[in-house]
């Protein structure tokens, strides 16, 4: 396997231009949203608004404001596939379409997905969605077929501020690290990395800068896989079918033969039984 | 805040709703038929067969539900061979993986105890089909089809916890309560339709109505013990499904069959139909609420 790649987003020198959603509509040609009638979102200059299968990069614009307006601030990210260490969406694809490639990145591969949909709602950041073009499941593959020919991401390329670095995890690691603590010495004790180690889901291939709580930039604090679930679900059921079965075995050895009800009856099926 | 309300809805809806509703009927019927089968009475006959009929049935509609939910359907196959190797796709640790290979192993039981069934009913003549109703093999598929049934019944609940969504992922009980649910509507359903059938089958009828109480009692500390279980998440239920839930499900779907059941004098004959309608009713709406709930935020 060759060296694990990712993104590193430092989210302090992003300008919110959405370069790299263009770059990445470009290279992957993805449709446009609403079949290209321009749709506001109303709320925000920020018109994406999320992420989907049609729009695998997406700068969020946080917009802090206090009530009277006078004070506050914009808060750019440039949100993607976190092509989680260990996946979710990867763990439970039941047709096997969700792969890990020989750069640790997650890719689901259109040709073999069904749209089942699973993986949407495994996805703890709510990164998939479905593609209506090709009726799949989709989303970031860190330009897989760019990768494969020794070039960066279109995105990464894109970026006129280096907001988005793409290289090996390795190096970006260091270089976020330096950059944390050089943001740290300047008095901007807010900076902390998000996903850049292995504290949940085996730590994040696109981990990000960020200066303020996760559920600021709509990240969750403590992602999980899905499958965290199982043995417990797999339990109760089970504990429950042994229960109903020897319910079932216990009251059809304990039935007695029936006397057929009068209309005026008042007593219960069991009363109904007349014990032999 | 929870970490599931940052995900996105993957728009399971109707199709879902109603598969998990039939599903779960089919998995119950076969359960009750097969327990029927193994250990009841002769009178019980006609209501084993039509347990394995209604399971089939569910089977089938089942599967089309599946594939036609899919957003290209015709990849349905997909779920159990690998489409580039022609492998067989299994992964014991996915829900929808091991449901899909549930749901096929079922359907085929449930053919092969249908077939049986009409054997013993006369309908279809053929010799060989006589050990599919008595006998170790008749015996094997009671066994295997209705543990299949129960996987199928709970699976569906499990399936919705191994996510990132909120409800669903939020607690580990689901699976029981769908369970509970399944042989619940089961039940409801079978004594529906040997009702009909007249006092033939009025015995075996009263064992269901027995069963189905049983059942409805444990679904309803199950739904308690979910409720609690949800924790701040409950507040995904303090709307209008909290209410359908409340008056749908837990008062029309479980409190008011059982005082049936306990009172039968409220409706005279029509306590045991009328109960059963509405234990259907509730077992519906308990899906609905479950799936559309987390659906909408």
């Amino acid at each position: 396997m060759a060296e694990a790649m990712g993104f590193y987003t430092d989210t302090t020198v992003c300008i919110g231009c959405k370069a790299c959603e263009v770059a990445c509509k470009e290279w992957n040609q993805l449709p446009a949203a609403n079949g290209g009638v321009r749709e506001l979102s109303g709320n925000s200059y920020d018109n994406t608004r999320r992420l989907d299968g049609i729009h695998w990069r997406h700068v969020k614009f946080v917009e802090q404001f206090s009530a009277d307006r006078r004070d506050g601030r914009w808060l750019m990210m440039s949100d993607v596939c976190k092509h989680c260490v260990q996946a979710g969406c990867l763990e439970v694809c039941p047709t096997g379409a969700i792969i890990r490639t020989e750069f640790d990145t997650v890719v689901i591969q259109s040709n073999v997905c069904n749209g089942c949909r699973d993986c949407i709602a495994a996805c703890p950041f709510g990164v998939i969605e479905i593609n209506p073009a090709s009726g799949t499941a989709q989303k970031c593959t860190l330009c897989y077929d760019r990768l494969q020919h020794g070039l960066e991401p279109a995105c990464a390329k894109a970026c006129p501020t280096d907001s988005i670095q793409f290289g090996p995890i390795r190096e970006l690691r260091e270089r976020a690290q330096a950059r944390m603590q050089q943001l740290h010495a300047r008095g901007e004790a807010r900076a902390y990395l998000y996903g850049a180690d292995p504290t949940f889901l085996g730590g994040l291939n696109a981990f990000y800068l960020l200066v303020d709580k996760p559920e600021a930039y709509g990240l969750p604090s403590h992602p999980k896989l899905p499958t965290r679930n199982l043995a417990f679900s797999a339990l109760w059921s089970t504990l429950g079918a042994v229960v109903l079965g020897l319910f079932g075995l216990f009251s059809l050895r304990t039935r007695g033969d029936v006397v057929e009800p009068d209309e005026t009856s008042s007593g219960t099926v069991d009363e109904r039984e007349r014990h032999v | 805040m929870s970490d599931t309300f940052f995900t996105t809805a993957p728009h399971w809806r109707w199709l879902i709703v109603l598969y998990f509703f039939i599903g779960g009927i089919a998995g119950g019927s076969f359960f009750l038929a097969a327990l029927l089968n193994l250990f009841g009475r002769p009178q019980d006959r006609p209501i084993v067969r039509t347990g394995y009929y209604v399971a089939l049935l569910g089977a089938v509609v089942s599967g089309i539900l599946l594939t036609v939910d899919l957003e290209r359907p015709e990849r349905f196959w997909h779920m159990l061979i690998q489409s580039e190797r022609g492998l067989p796709m299994f992964k014991y640790w996915s829900p929808m993986s091991v449901g899909a290979w549930g749901l096929l192993l079922f359907s085929g039981l449930a053919l092969l105890a249908t077939l049986g069934a009409l054997h013993e009913a006369g309908q279809m003549r053929w010799r060989l089909l006589r050990p599919l109703h008595a006998g170790v093999l008749g015996n094997l598929i009671a066994v295997l089809g209705g543990l299949c049934g129960f996987f199928l019944a709970g699976y569906t609940g499990a399936l919705l916890s191994v996510t990132n969504r909120p409800l669903w992922a939020d607690t580990t009980w689901l699976g029981l309560l769908f369970l509970l649910s399944g042989a619940s509507t089961a039940a409801a359903l079978l004594m529906l339709l040997g009702l009909l059938r007249g006092a033939r089958t009025r015995e075996t009828v009263y064992w269901l109505a027995r069963m189905d109480r049983g059942t409805l009692i444990l679904e309803l500390l199950a739904l308690i013990i979910l409720t609690v279980s949800l924790g701040p998440v409950l507040r995904t239920w303090m709307n209008v499904w909290g209410l359908v839930l409340l008056v749908g499900v837990v008062l029309a779907g479980i409190l008011i069959p059982l005082s049936l059941e306990w009172r039968p004098r409220l409706l005279g004959r029509l306590s045991l139909p009328a109960g059963a309608v509405l234990v259907l009713l509730g077992g519906f709406l308990l899906r609905v609420v479950v799936i559309l709930s987390s659906e909408g935020v």
